[in-house]
Parts: C-alpha cells; structure tokens; sequence
C-alpha cells in the first residue's frame, strides 16, 4: 500500500508543478478582465465575526456581503448612519465589483446621512451640523472614488460622482470632468455628452468651450434641442458676445 | 454461447452507476431542495423594500450561493458515504468477486455521483430561473405602471438587464465542475480513510484550503527571497491542493460581467484535469488496496 499511496503523491506533485503557471497566468487573466480587487484583510476579520470571515474566505464571499447589505438595510431604517458607513465598507470591500454596492452606499451616506446630521436635534450648533453634513458629503464622495477605482470600466459611478459634485459642492468644474468621463466609456448612455456641457457652462472660464459643445449637441438635430440645452446655450451666446448672424435662433417658446 | 469477458464494459459502468444513483435516492437526499426552495422564495418575498437591482442582486447571490454549498455538501457527504458503506453492508466483497475491474467500480460509483450533483444542480438552477423570472414579471409590472410610453422600453431594459443574463449558464456550469472535482477528490480520501468521518473531514479541510491556494501560490511565485521552511510549506499548498478560488465565476457574474469563452473554458478544463488527476489517483490506490 505504501508504494501506490507514494506513486499517486508523486503523481500529484507532478501534476501540481505543470498547472502551477496556467493557474498563475489563468489568474492574472481574470485580475485583467474583472478587476480583482477584493483584499480580504484581517481587519476585515474583526468586522465580519470569524464566522463571516471563513466564509468569505471559502467562496461565499457574495453572500456575506448579502447578509452584511441586509443588515445595513436595517440599520438605515434605525438611522444608524455610523453603523450604516461601517457595514457598506465591509460590503464593498467583499463586493467591489458589484457598482450597485457603491452607488447605494455613497448615495445613503451623501444624501441621507448629510440630511439627518444637518437636522440633528441633539445639536443645537449650526457650525458642528454644518461640519457633519460636509462630512458625510466626503463619505459619500469617497465611497464613488474607490468605486471607480474598483470598476473604471462602469459610466455609472462617473455619472454619480459627477452628480455629488454638482449637488453637493457646487464644484461644476468637477461635475463637467466627471460626466466626460463616463460619456468616455462604451455603452454609457447620450446624456452624459450632454450633462458635461452643462456642468461646463457653468465653469468659470470654459465659457467657449461648453458653447462649443453644446452648439456641436444642437446641430446633432432636434432630438438635442431640450429646454436646459437651449437656455444655457442662449446664455452663452450672450455672455460670448456671440455676432447676431452667428446666434442660433432660439424661440421663446422653447425655454 | 457464453459471449467472451471484455476487460472493459461499459454497460457493467452503466449497472454500477445507476445503483448508486439510486441508492443515493432512496437515502431521500433530494429533500435539500425543499430548503433551497424555502431560501429562494424566502430572498425574494422578504427583500420587496428594496429597489429592484438589489432585490436582483440577492435573489442570485442567494441562489448560487446555496446551489454551491448545496452541490459542494452533496459531493462530500455522498462520495464519502459510498466506499465504507459498501465495505460495511459487504456488497464491494460481492460485486469485486465477479469478473468486475476495479477502475470500473470506482468509475461506476463516480459517474452514478456526478448524475446525482447534474440532476440536483438541474432542478435547483430550474427553480432558480422560475424564481427569478416571477421576480421580473413582478418588478416590471411595478415599474413601467404610470410611465409614458417612451420611457417604458428604457425601464424594460433595464429590468430585464439586471435579472437572467447568458452569463448565469457558465456560472451554474462551473458550480456542477466544482462539485464533480470535490467528488472526485473526496473519492480519493475514501480510498485510503479508515472511515467516513476522516475522508469528510479531509475533504472540508481541502475545501477551505483550496479557497485560500491562490495566495499562496502568489506568494511563492512573488517573493524568492523567502525562508526555505516559508518555501517548502508554500509550494506544498500550491502544489498539492486545487485552486478553488479560480473556480469561482459566481461573483463575477452577479456583479454584471460577462465571462468571455476564452476564460471560460480555461477555467472549466483546470476543474476538469484536477477531476481526472485525482480520479486516476483513487483508482491507483483502490487497485493496490487490500480488500
């Protein structure tokens, strides 16, 4: 017995030495085509129980973060919003690829969160309330850059970045690169071409260059010609000094 | 006439894999789904506060996840019930005193686990589609309710985008190779296990090692610098156990990638040469074994 059982361990040994670099090459291909980037830390380990950790480390990484989503569900509908930051980082830290992760944590923590912390009745200083609420702004904001980070081949966490720029800091210059952004990627839907060139209008000293853009959207046909396209394109006709012969006409009624 | 013994017969392979599929049957191992069909209605009739990309994204976590715990416990407990249970009822002394070769008891066996794992990977993957296509008609009836028309075909795509993708077919597939591999190796541990409990153990133990191969294997392959007990104990792991990690395609499916058929097939031919190494492996042993 003893030399079969010798026999099929060098069989094992040999066979482990040939598929040693197809499973190294097998696994970069995959970290090339998905974006591998889930590290599961030991920190981690302390935030999911060890039980949570075993799993994720054993294939179940989908559900642990499930579980993880559920509960941070549930902690929205007690306003925990520490609680509720704490779980999406352990959810998006198992799940980096799943973008809807990203979007729903960064939008909980900039809108929800920064809109419970403004009307915080424990306390009574604006300037405190005001910090928190900015605070949450930058959680929100953060959870979208690692987001990308994770998924640069998704429009959609571009288009919310672009979003909290605008909504939430006013930053319309940083709007504008964001919606450039993920019109840039395939697949991303028309608008962002033209949310970019909204954001740009409103961008101190790129004047020129949004009126380009949005003359250039204008002249696609009239399926562009939507009621903020034309105000914003009539504002800069007028704040270029654009010459009357040049000036798209642009109807009352239209605005 | 008598018509002459051939060394191998594929309908003797035949006889012992359908006895075994059905003795698997009568040992009722199909009530698991009854569970699977509580999970998979219970993810998709509790979650309905939620916006319907996440009452999606659970619905199929849920669903291959189970299906992989499921698959991965069946192909453990049944394969490693098969060998001591015969040496104990005394049917192996009965069927290996007949002209019947080893390999194709061991392969019988084997083929009559791998239709049990396709069979209950089948219904399961059936239940799983019914549930998710109830959860479309659902969400889609809610959401295209009120909406002008030239929005509803946007709100249609959408819905239909994030419920059955051609993706979730190679995710079940790769679910059933990583069960036949698991089968296969557990098969393995039965042949030299003294009994049922060390051959289930030995197989959980490889499970959740092979989950965590791939760093060592990264490890071993990024740092040459290393101790040598660091090396020796490395290569040991990457070399001796599967990378299960690479197996795995259901996260990336659920999160909304397409799997191309390059990766694929690489993927699904790994699982299937660990399948025949370590097939061959328990044959080599059960032929030299002292029965």
């Amino acid at each position: 017995m003893v030399k079969p059982l010798a026999a099929v361990f060098s069989m094992l040994l040999l066979f482990g030495a040939a598929k040693l670099p197809f499973e190294h090459r097998l696994e970069q291909e995959d970290r090339a085509a998905f974006f591998h980037g889930a590290k599961l830390s030991l920190g981690l380990r302390d935030q999911v129980g060890q039980l949570g950790f075993l799993a994720a480390l054993s294939g179940f990484r989908s559900l642990v973060a499930d579980f993880l989503w559920i509960e941070a569900h549930t902690a929205w509908e007690g306003t925990q919003w520490g609680r509720m930051a704490l779980l999406f980082n352990n959810v998006t830290t198992l799940q980096p690829r799943v973008v809807m992760f990203w979007d729903m944590a960064a939008w909980h923590m900039a809108y929800n969160a920064s809109v419970a912390a403004m009307q915080d009745p424990k306390q009574p200083r604006l300037a405190l309330r005001l910090r928190a609420q900015r605070e949450y702004f930058e959680l929100g904001k953060d959870f979208l850059i690692r987001g990308i980070e994770n998924n640069p081949d998704r429009y959609l966490l571009y288009e919310r970045l672009g979003i909290v720029e605008r909504d939430k800091f006013g930053d319309h210059c940083a709007a504008s690169r964001r919606f450039g952004e993920a019109a840039a990627i395939r697949g991303a839907p028309t608008y962002e071409k033209r949310f970019m060139a909204y954001e740009l209008s409103h961008c101190p000293g790129h004047e020129r260059e949004a009126y380009e853009r949005l003359l250039a959207l204008y002249k696609t046909g009239r399926r562009e010609w939507l009621p903020t396209l034309l105000e914003r394109l009539e504002y800069l006709q007028k704040a270029l000094n654009i010459p009357a012969a040049q000036r798209v006409n642009i109807p009352e009624k239209k605005l | 006439m008598d018509t002459p013994h051939k060394i191998f017969s594929p309908a003797r392979l035949w006889a012992i894999a359908s006895n075994t599929l059905l003795e698997l049957v009568r040992l009722k191992v199909f009530y698991f789904l009854l569970l699977f069909a509580l999970l998979i209605i219970g993810s998709s009739a509790f979650m309905l506060d939620f916006k319907f990309q996440e009452q999606f994204q659970v619905l199929k976590d849920m669903s291959l996840g189970s299906m992989s715990i499921f698959s991965w416990l069946l192909a453990v407990l049944a394969t490693a019930m098969l060998l001591p249970k015969e040496i104990e009822d005394r049917t192996l002394y009965t069927i290996l005193a007949k002209p019947v070769p080893r390999l194709e008891y061991i392969l019988g066996k084997l083929l009559g686990i791998l239709a049990l794992l396709f069979v209950s990977i089948l219904l399961m993957s059936v239940m799983f589609v019914i549930a998710l296509y109830i959860k479309q008609q659902a969400v889609l009836t809610d959401a295209v309710r009120g909406l002008p028309p030239e929005q509803t075909a946007d709100v249609i795509r959408g819905v239909k985008a994030s419920a059955f993708t051609v993706s979730l077919i190679p995710c079940v597939a790769m679910i059933y190779i990583k069960s036949a591999l698991l089968a296969s190796f557990t098969l393995l541990a039965s042949t030299f296990a003294t009994s049922s409990i060390f051959t289930i153990i030995v197989s959980f133990v490889v499970y959740f090692i092979g989950h965590v191969q791939g760093i060592a294997r990264e490890s071993l392959l990024a740092s040459p610098n290393a101790s040598a007990l660091s090396k020796v104990f490395l290569a040991f792991v990457s070399l001796l156990f599967p990378d299960l990690r690479l197996l795995n395609l259901t996260d990336d499916v659920v999160a909304g990638n397409a799997i191309s058929s390059a990766i694929f097939l690489k993927t699904a031919g790994l699982g299937l040469s660990y399948f025949c190494v370590y097939t061959l492996a328990a044959y080599l042993i059960f032929a030299f074994k002292e029965l």
